[in-house]
């Protein structure tokens, strides 16, 4: 079988810098050829669209936020309107940002790709995530559009219950939202399941993939419990039942309890497909097999089990028994035992690699730094007594903006850079690509790290105005925010220059040997005509560059002795 | 190797319900049946969320279920239960019909699904009823109607016993106060007669409004009523309600939602979509039907059968 | 303030608070915030360690095994090290197992207040402190006494709060329709900042007060006296304090500006119409039901927001008020004062403003 030829052998033309005559972007054309297709290439596209957008608009938020933070005192926004501007900058990241995130902008696009398969299991389900999130988006938009909210993204009770603002419209755009991440979810549990290719059996799978489906186990068995949280809040809203209200028998800080079940795995959803991305990315990028492939899948597993046992760890303050908290700080430690195996795995990988910085590897690398300062921060937070002290304080603020940002969206940088080839079939600007990295990574330090310092002095955060004993902190970290945004709208800059003008991209721009390199950049309406034969997923030393050509093929001897995989 | 040239069966004998996407009809079914499982374990994990409300409160507040329960109707509640777990006989019958290619057979069982899902609906809407007419219900809500001396402890749909003594609440306040007792809240008016009844404007609840004071305290809270009428019952009995009204409230929408489906697939089935070959469909519908059965099978001795 | 001078003051020198804070943490000012520092030094190095050893590994790496001519492809090298696993994976287990066991010792020291703790009410309402002393006696900053243990007993009337001091390292949330509790001693003398730290609405940010320890004998001089001013006011005095001091002036403006609840200028002895169309006079009566229970007879116009008093104030107390509204409205005679008002003295907190602003932002909406 392995000598069946497959399509990117014959795409002779790619090589002279011409497209492929007919692509997923080609296939058909119009508004209603997107609006209902079921090419789960062009959900992903769309999906990315969407989370591009969100993610300037939550941007912009943050923008305001850190303008009005210079100085102590209101000078831009009142104080109400500043707690609707943290409220909608946290719900519009989490909810329409890094929740669906890697999995929807990037796994919908690569995940059959990656299984050699023609589609998900269930595309129209797929279709149905994607509406339903716009539904979520568009209720979450109306909200602001009306009036705002105030309640912080958490919306803790009785505040969330007795506020003016319009939080039953937000609650009820996050509670449909919840229903796309679980669809999502859904479908690549069964995709991985049931359409992996012959040959490809659970450890023969890119490690992208282990932490897809433990992704997805995390969104199908978490997810429901904000949906009936969130349901219990606008019905305490609307017909005050009272299960939120002390006065009426109930108790807020139950409320806690059911939210924190469900955002506490969810930072798990944001994160595992992150270490996935890296997982596929530093391979590469070194020429060199992943280090330690049980270890990482099964940490991803053990992450996924775990999550589901340390919500308490943010309500240590909250009137929690001392038993609760011990248990809960106990199992906060063991979680963040998996999360460490994995960095020093991919450091491993990198050892006696052959190690080429281009964008997606400067990505993965400012990974290791932010996320392995954001993990560690996280250790001063399990630990009971120092989180009595920095609890709600800007320490947390950093922590959490350097996992989530640090962690997810640099990964997600990482992932959008190294499949852009593959997605639009163009390359972009190496050079510009490294300068944003650059500056993103040093802007983000200057943003978030003087944050652990005041927070550890007592800064409470979701505070409008602040003591100025503050101030210098809060003034170095909006300078490192508006170098941020400088070196995303250059980012935007470069890749929307590259969407016209980038050189037209070899199937295998960068030497990997997972199966979606096998096919055309841009893939085909249908993927593979033929699937591919799945073989060791990071057999690297076997791929030689060629420049002629300028795609990677298989090494000629190490193909005719045999051994895992032909294609590959 | 899974392609299209290769499979089992040649280009032209593409049955028509099998997808593109996957290669033959036996992945095409494993997939369909492992999604619906997954999709019933996030539902499991949604009543979940009550289940676990439920808990927390029963654990805390015994006294409130074993109270409030009995205004439950034991009767009605078992006829719906023996009604559900006939539905889910007929529903398993159906799609062994549908497996077996007997057509009419699995319009009648459908049919006959369906009603046992309208007769649920019917008696639960009964139950609610009566339990709207007592003033049985959630939070503030809750204003049950006193009967002339009736038997205390009735079993029948919701007669409430008379007014309770307002007891002072036990909370942890430093100046423990009785309820107030001063100034008439205007508008309050005084128990009125209607027929045989009493019916109490208010609560029977003591006010919130004691040392800490929460939030009851700004809506439309009560007063108690006069003294000297018999009967004590718990603090926060309203908490029983919306746990209640939550809990049946939740599985009556999705009996609803089950109810909808099995009639597209009556339809499907009336114009001879389904065969031996194929009844997917019918098969993913049978497994939503029973877990809403098993939801119910749950719920009925936790709310009805405390004692 | 322009931008050069917080710069410069980063520059030449970190802001600092007090004295003895250091890069990280504020001053330690209480028995217990040396262990929780000792507890946050020990999670710092070992991460900083940690931390050099990763991103130090990783740039000697990217270096060292760049790609160039000679070194396009990766070196042989196994894919997997059972040791390597083990050893990296018990390691942080050890060193998490002891910042756990750390932190928990600390923490039950933290929560298990001595027996013979001096107990403070504190009531928390947005978005103002109230602290109660044993006397009775109601201020807006807590005083303590130096080195003895004081336990406070907190209680909220509408959202979540809760009451944070950084130099004592000391939080607890506070929760409607409960008691929280938190205890301290406190080892320096002077001010130290409180914070809300539970987001409770607009006023958030601005609901600080300070903890002012004091020597135990200036401290119940101090309280003496405070409890005693009262006795040297008019009843019309002392309603004015308690006006400001039990936070009426957060809702209720004495110049006839419009604010959550009705204005107090012109308000006692005219009939006020009713939310119910009915109308009522405010006289002693209705003031005093309005106090103990708000939503009874609510001004029409305005939302039954109002928390209740009961248990919160003494009757003498609730008279003082009386008399202090009937000062607002003309035509109403207060009691005569008793005495010339006693000066305010050393450690009293300054008087809030009289007047509330305009609008007071109300974090209900626009």
């Amino acid at each position: 079988m392995s000598d069946t030829p497959i399509d990117v052998r014959n795409a002779d033309g790619q090589a002279a810098g011409r497209a492929a005559p007919d692509n997923y972007l080609t296939h058909a054309r119009g508004f209603r050829s997107w609006a209902f297709t079921l090419d789960h290439k062009r959900i992903g596209v769309m999906y990315l669209v969407s989370l591009l957008f969100f993610f300037f608009l939550g941007g912009m938020l943050a923008m305001l936020i850190r303008a009005e933070l210079v100085e102590p005192g209101m000078q831009i926004v009142s104080k109400s309107r500043y707690n609707e501007l943290f409220t909608l900058h946290g719900a519009i990241m989490i909810f329409l940002v890094v929740i669906p995130g890697i999995p929807v902008a990037l796994g919908n696009f690569v995940l059959p790709l990656m299984l050699g398969a023609r589609d998900v299991a269930f595309p129209k389900l797929n279709l149905a995530s994607y509406y339903l999130y716009v539904a979520g988006a568009l209720f979450m938009l109306a909200a602001i559009a009306f009036g705002g909210v105030d309640t912080g993204w958490t919306f803790y009770t009785p505040y969330s219950t007795t506020t003016n603002t319009n939080v039953v419209p937000v609650v009820f755009g996050v509670f449909i939202l919840g229903f796309s991440s679980i669809f999502t979810g859904l479908n690549f549990i069964v995709t991985i399941h049931k359409l992996r290719p012959p040959g490809m059996n659970w450890f023969r799978m890119p490690l992208f993939l282990w932490s897809l489906y433990a992704t997805a186990i995390i969104q199908v068995l978490a997810t429901p419990v904000l949906g009936i949280t969130l349901l219990l809040l606008i019905v305490e809203r609307a017909f005050h039942i009272g299960i939120f209200d002390s006065a009426l028998g109930g108790d807020p800080v139950l409320f806690q309890h059911f939210f924190w079940f469900y955002s506490h795995p969810a930072v798990y959803i944001m994160i595992l497909p992150a270490m996935g991305v890296i997982s596929e990315v530093i391979p590469t990028f070194s020429r060199k097999h992943i280090f330690g492939y049980g270890a990482i899948a099964a940490s991803s597993i053990a992450i996924a089990v775990l999550s589901f046992l340390v919500w308490g760890h943010h309500m240590f303050v909250s009137g929690q028994s001392d038993l609760g908290n011990m248990i809960f700080s106990a199992f906060t430690f063991a979680v963040a035992i998996p999360s460490a195996v994995k960095v020093f795995n991919w450091l491993a990988t990198m050892y006696k690699g052959s190690i080429a910085l281009q964008t997606p590897m400067l990505y993965a690398l400012s990974f290791l730094f932010l996320f392995g300062i954001g993990g560690m921060t996280g250790l001063f937070l399990a630990t009971l007594s120092t989180d009595v002290h920095l609890h709600d304080t800007y320490f947390v603020v950093a922590h959490f903006h350097y996992v989530i940002m640090g962690g997810t969206m640099i990964a997600f940088f990482a992932g959008l850079h190294y499949w852009w080839p593959k997605m639009t079939g163009r390359m972009y600007s190496e050079r510009l690509g490294a300068l944003s990295a650059w500056l993103v990574f040093i802007g983000f330090n200057l943003t978030f790290f003087p944050q652990f310092v005041m927070g550890a002095h007592g800064m409470p955060r979701r505070y409008a105005d602040y003591p100025a004993q503050f101030e210098p902190y809060h003034l170095l970290s909006s300078i490192g925010a508006f170098l941020m945004a400088a070196a995303f709208f250059l980012m935007a800059g470069y890749l929307l220059h590259a969407l016209r003008r980038g050189r037209p991209a070899p199937p295998n721009p960068w030497g990997s040997a997972t199966l979606e390199w096998q096919c055309a950049s841009p893939p085909p309406y249908d993927n593979f005509a033929v699937t591919p034969q799945a073989g060791d997923p990071y057999d690297l030393e076997r791929l030689r560059y060629d420049a002629a050509r300028g795609w990677y093929d298989p090494d000629e001897d190490a193909k005719s002795a045999g051994g895992a995989g032909g294609a590959a | 190797m899974h392609d299209r040239e290769s499979s089992s069966l040649a280009h032209g004998e593409h049955p028509p319900h099998l997808q593109h996407h996957f290669s033959d009809e036996q992945q095409q079914l494993d997939s369909d049946k492992l999604g619906m499982w997954l999709f019933l374990v996030s539902e499991i994990l949604l009543f979940g969320g009550l289940f676990c409300v439920y808990a927390n409160y029963r654990a805390h507040h015994p006294e409130v279920f074993i109270y409030a329960h009995r205004y439950l109707d034991t009767t009605l509640g078992g006829i719906n239960t023996v009604v559900l777990i006939c539905s889910s006989f007929t529903m398993a019958w159906a799609v062994r019909a549908a497996q077996l290619g007997q057509r009419r057979a699995l319009v009648t069982l459908l049919a006959l699904t369906l009603l046992a899902g309208l007769t649920f609906l019917g008696i639960k809407s009964v139950e609610y009823e009566a339990k709207w007419k007592h003033g049985l219900l959630w939070g503030t809500h809750y204003r049950p109607v006193a009967e002339e001396p009736a038997a205390p402890g009735s079993a029948s749909g919701g007669a409430a016993p008379t007014a309770a003594a307002p007891t002072p609440a036990p909370a942890p306040t430093p100046a423990s106060v009785p309820a107030a007792t001063g100034a008439q809240s205007s508008g309050a008016g005084q128990p009125l007669r209607q027929g045989g009844q009493w019916i109490v404007e208010h609560s029977l609840i003591p006010r919130a409004a004691q040392g800490p004071a929460g939030l009851a305290s700004g809506l439309a809270a009560s007063q108690p009523v006069e003294p000297g009428q018999i009967v004590e019952q718990p603090k926060n009995v309203q908490v029983f309600f919306a746990v209640y009204f939550a809990m049946t409230g939740l599985h009556a929408i999705h009996v609803i939602a089950g109810m909808v489906v099995i009639a597209i697939m009556l339809l499907l089935a009336l114009r001879g979509r389904f065969d031996d070959g194929y009844y997917t469909p019918v098969d993913l519908t049978g497994l939503f039907w029973h877990l809403v059965d098993v939801i119910w099978i749950f719920l009925f001795p936790l709310l009805y059968l405390i004692r | 303030m322009t931008a050069m001078q917080p710069i410069a003051q980063l520059l030449g020198g970190l802001p600092l608070a007090q004295e003895g804070s250091t890069f990280w943490m504020p001053s330690e000012a209480s028995t217990g915030a040396r262990a929780v520092d000792l507890a946050f030094y020990f999670v710092l190095w070992v991460s900083v360690f940690f931390f050099i050893l990763i991103v130090g590994l990783m740039l000697l790496f990217v270096i060292r095994y760049r790609r160039r001519p000679g070194r396009l492809t990766a070196e042989h090298a196994p894919r997997h090290n059972l040791a390597l696993e083990l050893t990296w994976t018990i390691i942080p287990v050890i060193l998490t197992a002891a910042m756990f066991a750390i932190g928990f010792r600390t923490y039950l020291d933290e929560v298990t207040p001595p027996a013979n703790a001096y107990e403070i009410k504190v009531h928390a309402q947005k978005w103002k402190w109230s602290f109660e002393y044993p006397n009775g006696y109601i201020d807006s900053d807590l005083h303590v006494p130096l080195n003895e243990p004081v336990l406070l007993v907190m209680d909220s009337v509408d959202v979540i709060h809760s009451f944070y001091v950084p130099d004592f390292r000391v939080k607890k949330d506070i929760v409607p329709g409960r008691f929280s509790r938190l205890w301290f001693q406190a080892t320096q003398l002077g001010e130290h900042r409180v914070f809300c730290s539970q987001y409770c609405g607009t006023g958030h940010s601005d609901m600080l007060s300070k903890v002012v320890v004091q020597q135990p004998g200036d401290f119940a001089k101090w309280l003496q006296t405070a409890a005693a001013q009262y006795a040297s006011m008019s009843p019309a005095q002392a309603g004015a304090d308690l006006y400001q001091r039990l936070g009426c002036v957060q809702c209720h403006s004495t110049d006839g500006s419009p604010g959550l609840g009705p204005t107090y200028k012109d308000m006692y002895g005219r009939q006020v119409k009713l939310a119910d169309g009915s109308a009522v006079v405010a006289d002693e009566n209705y003031v005093r039901e309005s106090i103990l229970d708000p939503q009874a007879q609510v001004v029409a116009g305005f939302q039954p927001v109002m928390p209740t008093f009961k248990g919160r104030m003494t009757d003498q107390q609730i008279g003082w008020i009386i008399e202090y509204l009937k000062t607002l409205s003309s035509g109403q005679q207060a009691a005569p004062p008793a005495a010339p008002p006693a000066s305010p003295s050393a450690g009293q907190s300054a008087s809030p403003p009289s007047n509330p602003p305009a609008n007071p932002q109300t974090g209900t909406g626009r």
